[in-house]
């Protein structure tokens, strides 16, 4: 099938809606969204690394995507309650959102740790 | 169970003919080390005086000296003891007993202080052993010193009050409340009264001696023996001391009887009670523990020189004679502990030969030589060949005054093994079809032979030899029993043997097959034939039907045989038929030990093969390229413009803040540090303390950000 240059432009053009509707977020989200990227980049890496050596020690490889993994869940989860636009957390202060992220991803990373081996 | 039964009457009726047969030894080197031995005095000094008097009474009849530190330690003792108020009558006894042997310093007033001191307890005495030891305390000074007065005034009245203990059987007992007697009770109570009579100091009245007498005549009539001719004396209750039984009972008479004889004329006891007591003192041989070579040693003393009658002792010093190096019987007479005997000569009266009870009449003197004080037969009677006698002998004093002062013993019978070379002569082997022979070869035994012979079923095997022994008679073994031909499975032959080995001749052949399975044979003998038939048609089923090669080996042996020899004398080849269904099978042959207990095959253990590891260059690779996102995701923060100036600016809340990243980056730091050595424990202890503290801090820093930022938004 043969693409029609105008859904070619329509692509194009919806890329940059997107753009630009994404560059009016706030810094403080970007930076959230930054830091889910990074972690998914990792858990994927490590997942590679596995294809190619094979799976022993498992427990390491667990440890180490789910530690990505839960990172980029809890951001998320960050970004949610933090994010103004959303009306159903807006009397949570964001301050009090940041140190529930911190202390979960304190004992998420304990456990990781425990788990490592 | 009935074999062994029979196989036990046989023993009896064996021992039986040897009645009143035994050999006696007196006192010799071996007493002398086990005194050495048994009597370590522990520290230099012994437990109590009463050990240290038995210790040093018997080194000094055996001769032997004693350590000077040891003497110091035990007269220093005996010197507290003597001096000391609180001892009573049994320790001053002991203590003098010992300062009679050691002859410590004493004081001539400390004696005297003693004497009144025991003279009191001699009259308030009830009881045996208080008479015993204030007595013998007296005596003993008597000895001692000569300066002091001990004397007894009431004598008569003293062995009245002694002979009062004492009951009609001969026995005595301790004191009037106490019904039980016993005799070692008796040796005491004379040994006391013979004391008494040594110290009286006006005369004693004649009859109540006369009475004494009879009373330990009928002491002696109580006496046991054992068959070997040993007297004794037998205590069915435990005396005062605490210490039963045969040895110190027979002692205790032995003591008592030589005191009283010593102190009195006349006294009538059978010299061969007197030679039998010795004879059961002698029969211990060396005891085991201090107590009992102590009651030996002292009664064999007091025997050596008693004034009833001094035993002798006549031994040989070997039993077992050799024909082929013409040994020649050795006979020596002594005193109990081995002192030189009176002029006296030995003669040899009767031979008898094992299980005949009559024998002539020989008396045949025996050859004294001076120098070595031994009686020789230089040579042995016409007739004793090879086999086992009973030599009796009789012991002739030169003296006839000594007739009435020692005690030879009648005639003396002593077991006497004369040994010898066997000599094997016309052995022949043979196998036989029906009564024909069908091959015979000679032997030489007892030399090598390698036979090789075959057989089959319907023949016979047929082995025949002669025995001369080395007077050209033929060799009359004991009567071949036929219980013997029953012990042919392997444990009860091994007792038949064990037993009747010693005594009768077994000449065994033994057919072992190549599998291990034994079987053995009794040769049968008549006079000096001996000769076997082995009958392979009615052994067949005894053979558990094996065919094939059969070692033979012969055994002839005997306990004077001197050269008895186990020959192999080489292979049969039988050819037996096959076994029919439901036959038994052949015993299973023993395992070998050493096989058993001996190294096992090795074990090769399969270890789990270790997970492939990638090489250190692709980890590391990766590494980096995990590295990589981290890099990105702080490039990024810088493209979007990341700045702090939101941190707090004036002091104390920038400290908190300070101190919450602080804190954060302290977690992360413990983290690292759990996966590296710590365990959960301490980790969670140290997580504990930081979380408080950082939650502390963070709630501090987070709402002095809130409310900045609520300020900024009202305004």
């Amino acid at each position: 099938m043969v693409r029609s240059p105008a859904t070619k432009d329509d692509a194009h053009a919806l890329f940059h809606s997107l753009r630009s509707a994404y560059s009016a977020t706030p810094t403080n989200l970007k930076i959230i969204d930054l830091y889910v990227v990074f972690a998914v980049f990792t858990a994927l890496i490590q997942v590679v690394y596995l294809a190619v050596v094979g799976s022993f020690p498992f427990n390491s490889f667990l440890s180490g995507v789910l530690s990505c993994v839960g990172t980029a869940v809890l951001a998320v989860c960050l970004r949610i309650q933090v994010n103004k636009e959303n009306k159903e957390f807006k009397d949570l202060p964001p301050e009090r959102a940041f140190a529930d992220f911190v202390l979960c991803n304190l004992v998420l990373h304990l456990v990781i740790m425990n788990f490592l081996g | 169970m009935t074999r062994s039964v029979g196989i036990i009457v046989v023993l009896l009726a064996v021992a039986s003919i040897y009645e009143a047969v035994a050999l006696f030894h007196p006192i010799s080197e071996s007493h002398r080390s086990a005194a050495l031995e048994l009597f370590s005095a522990v520290d230099g000094s012994f437990s109590s005086l009463e050990e240290a008097y038995e210790a040093l009474r018997t080194f000094e009849v055996l001769g032997i000296e004693q350590k000077p530190d040891i003497k110091d330690h035990t007269c220093n003792s005996v010197v507290d003891t003597l001096s000391s108020k609180s001892s009573n009558s049994r320790d001053l006894y002991h203590a003098l007993r010992v300062n009679g042997l050691l002859k410590c310093k004493t004081s001539k007033e400390a004696l005297t202080g003693i004497t009144s001191r025991l003279k009191d307890a001699v009259k308030a005495a009830t009881s045996l052993l208080d008479y015993y030891h204030s007595i013998g305390g007296l005596l003993l000074i008597k000895d001692q010193s000569s300066e002091v007065d001990v004397l007894l005034e009431n004598a008569d009245g003293i062995l009245r009050s002694i002979k009062a203990l004492g009951q009609s059987d001969g026995r005595w007992r301790y004191s009037s409340n106490n019904p039980e007697s016993s005799t070692y009770a008796a040796g005491l109570a004379f040994e006391t009264i013979s004391g008494v009579i040594s110290l009286a100091a006006s005369a004693i009245d004649e009859n109540l001696i006369g009475t004494l007498k009879k009373d330990i005549a009928k002491l002696f009539d109580s006496i046991e023996k054992y068959d070997d001719g040993s007297y004794y004396f037998d205590d069915k209750h435990i005396d005062a001391s605490g210490h039963q039984g045969l040895l110190s009972a027979t002692a205790a008479v032995v003591r008592g009887l030589t005191t009283f004889a010593s102190t009195t004329d006349g006294l009538n006891i059978p010299e061969d009670k007197i030679l039998g007591v010795a004879r059961f003192f002698l029969g211990i041989g060396v005891p085991g523990n201090s107590k009992d070579l102590y009651y030996q040693i002292d009664s064999l003393s007091h025997l050596e020189n008693n004034r009833v009658s001094v035993p002798l002792i006549l031994s040989l010093p070997a039993t077992v004679l050799s024909l082929t190096s013409k040994d020649v019987l050795k006979v020596k007479v002594n005193t109990v502990l081995g002192s030189v005997a009176p002029p006296l000569s030995v003669k040899l009266m009767q031979v008898f030969s094992s299980g005949s009870k009559d024998a002539s009449v020989l008396k045949q003197e025996l050859h004294f030589d001076p120098k070595e004080a031994i009686h020789t037969l230089n040579d042995l009677p016409e007739g004793v060949d090879i086999g086992e006698y009973v030599f009796a002998f009789e012991i002739v004093l030169s003296d006839p005054e000594h007739k009435r002062k020692f005690a030879t013993g009648g005639r003396i019978k002593v077991p006497v093994h004369v040994t010898g070379v066997v000599k094997v002569d016309d052995a022949k082997v043979a196998v036989l079809e029906g009564d024909i022979v069908e091959s015979e070869k000679k032997l030489d035994l007892p030399r090598k032979t390698d036979l090789a012979l075959s057989a089959n079923h319907l023949q016979k095997l047929h082995l025949s030899f002669l025995l001369t022994t080395p007077f050209g008679k033929p060799f009359k073994p004991h009567q071949v029993f036929h219980q013997l031909l029953d012990c042919l499975d392997f444990i009860s032959l091994y007792v038949c043997l064990t037993y009747l080995s010693s005594v009768y001749l077994q000449a065994l052949l033994k057919l072992r097959h190549e599998s291990g399975v034994e079987h053995i044979f009794v040769v049968e003998n008549s006079g000096r034939h001996f000769e076997i038939t082995l009958d392979f048609l009615g052994l067949v089923e005894k053979f558990y039907y094996l065919s094939g090669q059969y070692d033979i080996e012969l055994t002839v042996g005997d306990a004077v045989m001197e050269n008895s020899f186990l020959q192999p004398l080489g292979s049969i080849d039988l050819d037996l038929p096959k076994a029919p269904e439901k036959t038994a099978q052949p015993p299973p042959q023993a395992v070998n030990p050493y096989l058993r207990y001996g190294p096992k095959a090795e074990i090769a253990h399969i270890f789990r093969v270790p997970e492939k590891r990638p090489p250190q260059e692709v980890s590391f690779a990766f590494l980096g390229l995990v590295l990589v996102p981290f890099l990105a995701f702080l490039v990024g923060l810088l493209r979007l413009g990341v700045n702090f100036k939101n941190f707090p600016t004036s002091a104390i809340p920038a400290t908190f803040a300070i101190l919450f990243h602080g804190g954060i980056a302290a977690v992360l730091v413990l983290y690292a540090l759990f996966w590296l050595k710590l365990d959960l424990f301490t980790t969670l202890k140290s997580l504990g303390i930081i979380g408080i503290f950082l939650m502390f801090v963070g709630h501090r820093t987070l709402s002095h950000l809130a409310s900045t930022s609520a300020k900024l938004k009202s305004a």
